[in-house]
């Protein structure tokens, strides 16, 4: 493995937000083990190797606090690894994560009780991320009450203030998941999440499995609460352009790297890193009729061998000797933009 | 003027389940020429797969077509027994699913499955079937052909595998595509390279093509003509650019403006209250009614198709007539 970029001193910030979180270096490979037979295999000659993902691979990056930043990026790039290491649900294998000055991690384990309530997930699958057989009262209550953030008396109260936040009648608060709709359900994951007053949420992918009108209603929403109750989110999508309504600023990951960060308004007007620029012209966009698709050439390689180099070469049309042999190095390249690739030297 | 490739006329398809009829399709009629794309717009339960399903003849218990007529080259599918519509599929209209593992078989070799296709509709040789094969996958843009053939669907990546699916689809060259949300399960670098090689090949062609999704910027960039499908009745359909640029029915137009990303960064998207109505017994009149800011007393009424403005038929007795930036709020 190449040398990770320097840890770039939370520079990826606008200077007016105050780091809320800040990771720096963080990497997480996912190794498979060696069964038996495995071990047996190799031992009389066999090529089995462990085979090792690397998922996320250094990353560093800081968001300014209430601020939106969009984690874009295609299936297997990391975005979810690296949204699942924020918000505690997994450990990193390498690098730190500090929220507000505290480390989210410490040991493998999660750090200070504050720091991982202070950090929520919301995630894709409205039909798979609740507990059918628990009532919406139980789903969005239990998690205050067991932290003692409410007395057990003031529970229903509170979620029915709850529940009347995220735009849902608290009637329903008998009821169960499967008697909601998928964006109603959705809002019962968002009151959950809200139920034990993070500042941070991660939202992975929150609306890709809601229908058209019912997105809209949803990152409304998302709006609304990040006014009402100052949050900053890390917006993770593959959906351009909802990361392009919603964000502040942007990054963009290929393969386990960042290859991008920029100010949302500069990223879109004039892309940097060349698979920010495929990224972009393939978007499909409604005021585009008849366009002729000009798509880039192959395929987004297996994280298990990743290409050499920087990881875009085999696809990247401006590609040289160096981009084969090289890392490219997350280089600040205009004030607030930071982008990794050998063409801008 | 030519025979259209494919006509729909007032089709209809309802299930009868235990708890009632549920009108998946009620009065759907479109046509589309021989190398023109149709988008078949709609979200989740509104229609439009069961309209594909219908006119491939797949529609299973409880469902049926009740009622219309699918006028393929000039001839009506609806009343064909069922080795007829056999004969048509896979030769002369092929579909492309969302999921290419529905169209693939997972413990055969794309050779063996290809050449079958091939085999089943057309009096030729095996190594004749092969090389039409290996021609089909050339066309969708598959490197190392040869190689690919011997392999297995497990072996493909997704984007590859939606790619054999519609060199199968395109094996004998058929006169009609239906395709089914075919990009939904891709990237975005990915579905560029699939919409890509669709269209190009409808082009060369000169097939006719429906295209079935829920994303209007994806047909945008697509078709020519444009189908907007709620509680299973088309409410609007036109030209592209009329549909797009100067929507005439509020559901379009509340489509079109839930739509993040046309320079309103930031601002709140136009949101269309409510959801879509279960269709088990629906009430007569529009069934948009409810989440219209428009109806009135008029909506109980069964709105009638009527003839509109830029060559376009309607569902809506309140239509709004001007550009999309004059109405959208």
């Amino acid at each position: 493995m190449t040398a990770l970029p320097q840890a770039s001193e939370a520079a990826h910030t606008p200077a007016a937000r105050r780091p809320i979180l800040e990771a720096a270096g963080v990497s997480k490979r996912f190794v498979k083990r060696l069964d038996l037979a495995g071990k047996l295999a190799q031992r009389l000659g066999s090529a089995i190797r462990e085979e090792t993902v690397h998922a996320v691979d250094g990353v560093n990056l800081t968001v300014g606090a209430g601020e939106v930043v969009g984690l874009v990026g295609e299936s297997g790039c990391g975005k979810s690894t690296f949204g699942r290491m924020v918000a505690g649900i997994l450990p990193p294998t390498e690098g730190t994560l500090a929220f507000d000055g505290k480390p989210v991690w410490r040991d493998g384990r999660v750090g200070a009780k504050e720091t991982a309530l202070a950090i929520q997930m919301i995630f894709q699958d409205p039909f798979a991320s609740l507990d059918p057989r628990m009532r919406v009262e139980q789903i969005i209550g239990e998690a205050p009450r067991v932290h003692g953030m409410v007395a057990r008396g003031d529970v229903a109260g509170y979620v029915a203030e709850t529940m009347l936040r995220v735009g849902l009648d608290p009637d329903f608060r008998r009821r169960y998941p499967h008697q909601f709709s998928g964006g109603q359900r959705q809002r019962i994951g968002i009151a959950r999440a809200l139920a034990v007053k993070p500042r941070f949420l991660v939202c992975d992918e929150a609306i890709a499995a809601l229908d058209v009108s019912i997105q809209a209603q949803v990152i409304n929403l998302f709006m609304d609460l990040r006014q009402d109750l100052d949050l900053t989110y890390l917006f993770i999508s593959h959906d351009l352009s909802v990361v392009e309504h919603i964000a502040d600023r942007v990054v963009i990951m290929y393969l386990g790297r960042v290859v991008e960060i920029a100010a949302t308004e500069a990223i879109f007007e004039a892309p940097n890193h060349p698979y920010t620029q495929a990224l972009l012209s393939e978007v499909p966009r409604i005021d585009l009729r008849k366009r002729r698709y000009h798509p880039v050439k192959g395929e987004i390689p297996s994280p298990l061998d990743p290409p050499p180099g920087c990881h875009f070469h085999p696809r990247c049309p401006h590609a040289t000797e160096r981009c084969r042999r090289e890392r490219p190095a997350l280089r600040e390249i205009a004030p607030g933009r930071w982008s990794a690739c050998h063409l801008n030297d | 003027m030519t025979l259209p490739t494919l006509e729909v006329v007032d089709l209809k398809t309802h299930f009868f389940t235990r708890e009632g009829v549920v009108k998946a399709v009620d009065g759907v009629s479109f046509q589309v020429g021989a190398g023109e794309v149709l988008g078949l717009v709609g979200e989740s339960g509104s229609g439009k797969s069961i309209t594909g399903f219908s006119i491939l003849g797949l529609v299973d218990q409880p469902g049926r077509i009740v009622g219309g007529e699918i006028l393929f080259q000039g001839r009506d599918l609806v009343p064909l027994p069922e080795r007829e519509r056999r004969k048509l599929r896979g030769s002369k209209i092929a579909m492309i699913f969302q999921d290419p593992m529905m169209t693939l078989n997972p413990v055969l070799r794309i050779d063996t499955q290809m050449t079958e296709a091939v085999m089943a509709h057309r009096d030729v040789s095996k190594a004749r079937a092969l090389e039409i094969a290996r021609a089909a996958l050339v066309k969708v843009g598959i490197p190392a052909p040869d190689e690919r053939l011997a392999s297995y669907p497990h072996q493909f990546s997704g984007g590859m595998r939606q790619r054999v699916a519609i060199a199968i689809a395109f094996l004998n060259e058929p006169a009609l595509i239906i395709a089914d949300e075919p990009t939904t399960a891709l990237d975005v670098t990915i579905q560029g390279q699939i919409l890509h090689e669709a269209q190009t090949l409808c082009r060369e062609t000169g097939t006719a093509m429906i295209w079935i999704t829920h994303d209007l910027a994806v047909v945008a960039g697509l078709a020519d003509h444009l189908c907007v499908m709620y509680a299973g009745r088309i409410v609007e359909q036109g030209p592209i650019d009329a549909v797009l640029d100067r929507p005439a029915h509020p559901y379009t137009l509340g489509l079109i403006g839930s739509v993040p990303g046309r320079n309103r960064r930031g601002r709140r998207l136009f949101q269309i209250p409510g959801m879509t109505p279960s269709l088990l017994n629906l009430a007569p009149g529009c069934a948009f009614r409810n989440r219209c800011p428009r109806a009135d007393a008029a909506c109980l009424e069964e709105p009638p198709v009527t003839a509109f403005s830029h060559g376009r038929r309607l569902r809506c007795v309140h239509p709004h007539d001007a550009p999309l930036e004059e109405v959208l709020p």
